[in-house]
């Protein structure tokens, strides 16, 4: 394997962030991280194979982390998320009272999306979205979809119920939703 | 049902299966109207989007 110190640093690091995110809990990010990278590096045949190190070493991280959220299970002293659901009760801005949409919210047609995981700018927009959302959405976004927990897996690790776990959902991609269309689909370079 | 509670339930159905009352209202809903039915297609493209994402894949560009 061919890589600099300098790059191996900066790949730590974009693994440590994505780690605490989900965990919230430092020693245990720093735990899995290096579980990770010391398995990228023991089967580095299978990296020669794979598109790129951060692709292989993530999917590998993503793993760890499913791992040790559902171990916590044991460990129920975690604080609630339910007590700080801001988000839970407020109602969206693309719906008028009648709970139609907007005139400026309705969703517009995306042109071919599977074709945008190959451009890089794609994802720094769809990054710069995720980053605009509260952190307990883009939280519980993220373990749903990206580490591909199921709902009752979120709600026993982060002690919440099923029904603000919905809402959260609901309100993360309500708002990925109108920020990929505004600032990508619909033509915008304008945000 | 209006556009706020069928977005809700499209949103809902990545989660449970919807019963029978909610998907028939929703199909209803959306024969009508093409701003949920795009949110709809929506759900399902985003979700294959996030699987496809690599978490803080900028910070060094």
């Amino acid at each position: 394997m061919d890589l600099a110190a300098s790059e191996l640093q900066t790949l730590r690091d974009k693994m440590l962030s994505f780690a605490r995110l989900q965990l919230s809990d430092d020693a245990l990010a720093e735990d899995v991280v290096q579980e990770a990278l010391a398995g990228a590096l023991k089967n580095a045949d299978a990296f020669a194979r794979a598109a790129s190190l951060q692709t292989w070493v993530f999917a590998i991280l993503k793993n760890k982390i499913a791992d040790a959220l559902r171990n916590r299970y044991r460990q129920p002293e975690l604080e609630s998320f339910d007590d700080e659901c801001k988000e839970c009760g407020s109602g969206d801005d693309q719906f008028n009272n009648k709970g139609h949409w907007q005139s400026h919210s309705s969703p517009q047609r995306w042109d071919a999306p599977e074709r945008q995981i190959h451009d890089q700018h794609f994802w720094r927009v769809f990054d710069t979205c995720l980053e605009g959302l509260p952190a307990e959405q883009a939280r519980v976004f993220m373990m749903r979809e990206f580490i591909e927990l199921s709902s009752d897996e979120i709600c026993e690790s982060l002690a919440l119920s099923t029904s603000n776990l919905h809402v959260l959902l609901y309100r993360a991609r309500l708002k990925l939703r109108q920020c990929l269309e505004g600032n990508w689909f619909n033509g915008g370079t304008s945000a | 049902m209006n556009c706020e509670q069928a977005t809700r339930l499209m949103s809902e159905a990545q989660e449970r299966p919807l019963n029978l009352k909610e998907k028939t209202e929703l199909k209803f809903h959306t024969v009508m109207c093409s701003g949920c039915r795009r949110f709809g297609e929506q759900m399902t493209v985003l979700r294959q989007l996030t699987k496809a994402s690599r978490p803080n894949d900028n910070s060094d560009q």
